[in-house]
């Protein structure tokens, strides 16, 4: 390894990306539309869930239940209707996702202290919001039967003044159970997997493409110092990258950062230094732009979107798939990130992804200068 | 031909080959270039004169054979070779986005010149390229014959005791050509060992040696006045007469004519011996009608040597091929 050569190919490469500045805008701002793009959109709260009511009642009662939806965060009522074709129809439009059916003897039931059979019907073609819709509208119900039932007995003359257990929830790490806060932690480490194997699949191919890698070839070069030389450019503008990151996870989403900031770079920096060395190898073994950069993408952007939990938990994936998630290095940054933006955890707890990270770093660098020989064929 | 000590040889060669696959790009070739000589390796495209090159710069590694470079094992140290020799690719291997001085710099610090002698190598390369005034532009918008000495001088940037050129003029206008042979020649004239790959036969003239290859075999090695005198088996006559693309026809049914070919407005004809066919052959043509102006005997350019070199190695390969059939 000798740095002067290493110095002139880095130059060289930076040099490249000056002149390109369609690629360089690319490094750039990909990153930052991603950030927003999935930072905004993909909320997976679920609140204002609209709602219609088809009272069949008409009581002082049937009003009184239906105004605690009203009341609800969660619940926007968006109209009455009269019959079932209404409803149907209010489902089939979206134009409500959840409808409430009231009996006609609801009041009489409610009085005289009979069971009373709500339907609550979901629209199950967004599932998750249809679960999540129905939980909450069974614990609106069940405070309003647990009230109704108090004061009946209160009227009777019986002193209970409540039910005996009541649960007191208290969240740790995002205790308004903001999604978000999870989501852009997670979100940095897979922009930074794609990015910069993306950035990295180019760099090798290109050479072989335009003829340089020839004249190279017949040089004194080292395959390491080749790889270190182009590396170095491109690991500035992803750390630069990884700065904008946590600039906008901070003032952008506001997420809370609990842990070390630097601890946050140190790792950002490992991560990458692992997912540019697979993007250089990328590029070695495909030899053309096209061919590296859709390896790239098909080999980065899915495993680190679905493998890595960062959308859904690797717990409740099949025992196969979680077993394919430990080759997805993508999973320890989101672990890594989650816990120290959110627990505000340091290396105490999170040294076995670090290390994790670290091999992957090393192992990377390692195959690509295997795989890298000096000869054209 | 003497074998010299091996000190001596800038490159040496033994039975060397190449297959890709089932295809053969260069068999059994085995040449010896001496310290100092421009070396020319001539040959149709296609023939092996690229692989060869490779070969011999540490890209390729060799199917089969062995030889030196600058002393060193061409199979156990082609990294050592690369320090020692500058190569000129066949496509002209600049970084079209970098100036004029980003590419040399960048040699320069891939081949460690010592930070006291960069700014001299480089006024050097400049001056030898004409590129001091241009030295700032972008190397993609320089014409064919500056980029050409542009990645010549970025291939010698460390004085590299032998140079290989991979066909450096091709693509290039005549009087750059020119201009880049003066460059090999000064290049020569300081000792540089030049191993130059063409398919033009003037520039195999300028060569001291010639190797021609020829569907992957070494078919003929000499001085091109060797080539010329030696390899010719037949005389070559040349002929000035009325309508020659009428009378090419002709000439090529007489007995005793091998071929015959236009060379401008004149037909060369070749023959078993200069004499008695000559009379026969005027004779020939005024009984068909052809007014013969000048029919002499002439010494054979490069072109009529490796014509028919390149002709009786095809008729040699046609019969074997046809009982592979």
């Amino acid at each position: 390894m000798n740095p002067r050569r290493i110095a002139a190919l880095a130059h060289k490469e930076f040099l490249h990306i000056l002149r390109d500045p369609r690629s360089l805008g690319m490094a750039v701002a990909i990153p930052m539309l991603m950030l927003v793009l999935f930072g905004f959109a993909l909320s997976v709260d679920v609140d204002e869930v609209p709602m219609v009511v088809w009272d069949q009642s008409r009581s002082h009662a049937s009003r009184e239940f239906v105004s605690r939806f009203e009341g609800s965060p969660y619940f926007h009522l968006v109209g009455f209707v009269e019959r079932p074709e209404e409803l149907a129809h209010a489902l089939d439009t979206r134009q409500a996702v959840i409808a409430l059916v009231l009996p006609t003897d609801f009041a009489e039931r409610v009085e005289t202290g009979r069971r009373v059979p709500v339907q609550v019907i979901a629209d199950g073609s967004d599932s998750n919001t249809a679960t999540i819709a129905l939980g909450y509208a069974e614990a609106i119900a069940r405070i309003y039967g647990q009230d109704t039932a108090l004061a009946e007995l209160h009227r009777q003359g019986a002193r209970l003044q409540a039910v005996p257990v009541e649960m007191r929830p208290q969240v740790w790490f995002n205790p308004d159970l903001e999604s978000r806060n999870c989501i852009v932690p997670g979100l940095i480490a897979v922009i930074m997997m794609v990015i910069a194997a993306l950035l990295t699949s180019l760099t090798v191919a290109r050479e072989w493409e335009r003829g340089t890698m020839e004249q190279l070839l017949a040089s004194p070069v080292r395959g390491r110092e080749l790889i270190a030389g182009k590396m170095i450019p491109y690991f500035a503008i992803a750390m630069f990258d990884v700065l904008l990151a946590v600039l906008m996870g901070q003032f952008v989403f506001r997420v809370p950062l609990r842990g070390n900031v630097a601890l946050v770079f140190g790792m950002g920096a490992v991560f990458l230094a692992g997912a540019l060395a697979m993007g250089m190898l990328i590029s070695i073994v495909a030899k053309s732009q096209l061919l590296a950069s859709q390896i790239a993408m098909l080999t980065t952007f899915l495993p680190a979107f679905l493998l890595s939990g960062f959308l859904v938990p690797i717990k409740n994936m099949p025992w196969l798939i979680q077993m394919a998630t430990y080759v997805v290095p993508a999973r320890y940054l989101v672990t890594l990130l989650r816990g120290i933006y959110l627990k505000g955890v340091g290396l105490e707890v999170l040294v076995l992804e670090a290390i994790l990270l670290a091999v992957f770093g090393v192992v990377m660098v390692l195959v690509a200068n295997a795989k890298f020989r000096k000869k054209m064929v | 031909m003497l074998r010299e000590h091996p000190v001596n040889l800038a490159v040496s060669v033994r039975e060397l080959e190449k297959r890709f696959g089932a295809f053969v790009a260069v068999r059994g070739v085995s040449f010896d270039v001496t310290r100092g000589e421009i070396f020319g390796f001539l040959g149709p495209n296609g023939a092996g004169k690229s692989t060869t090159i490779r070969m011999l710069c540490g890209i390729l590694a060799p199917t089969a054979g062995q030889g030196t470079v600058d002393g060193l094992d061409l199979r156990t140290q082609p990294e050592a070779i690369k320090s020692r020799i500058g190569y000129m690719s066949q496509k002209f291997s600049l970084y079209q986005d970098l100036t004029v001085e980003e590419n040399i710099d960048f040699y320069s610090g891939v081949y460690r010149i010592p930070s006291s002698q960069r700014a001299a190598r480089k006024q050097w390369v400049l001056e030898m390229a004409g590129l001091i005034e241009h030295r700032r532009r972008l190397a993609g918008v320089l014409s064919g014959g500056w980029k050409q000495r542009l990645a010549l001088g970025c291939a010698i940037v460390h004085r590299p005791a032998i140079v290989f050129l991979d066909e450096p003029t091709s693509g290039v206008d005549p009087i750059s050509r020119r201009r880049f042979w003066d460059l090999i020649y000064q290049l020569a004239g300081d000792g540089v060992t030049v191993f130059v790959t063409t398919h033009y036969l003037d520039e195999a003239e300028y060569c001291d040696r010639l190797g021609l290859i020829y569907r992957g075999e070494l078919i003929a090695l000499g001085t091109p006045q060797e080539l010329k005198t030696t390899l010719m088996r037949h005389a070559v006559l040349e002929l000035t007469c009325d309508r020659p693309e009428d009378a090419l026809l002709a000439v090529e049914q007489l007995p005793g004519v091998h071929e015959a070919s236009l060379f401008g407005r004149a037909i060369h004809v070749v023959v078993d011996e200069a004499e008695a066919p000559q009379a026969a052959l005027a004779s020939a043509l005024a009984q068909c009608g052809y007014g013969v102006e000048r029919l002499e005997r002439i010494e054979p350019s490069l072109e009529d040597v490796f014509v028919s070199l390149i002709r009786a190695r095809d008729s040699a390969a046609q019969p074997q091929a046809e009982v592979r059939q």
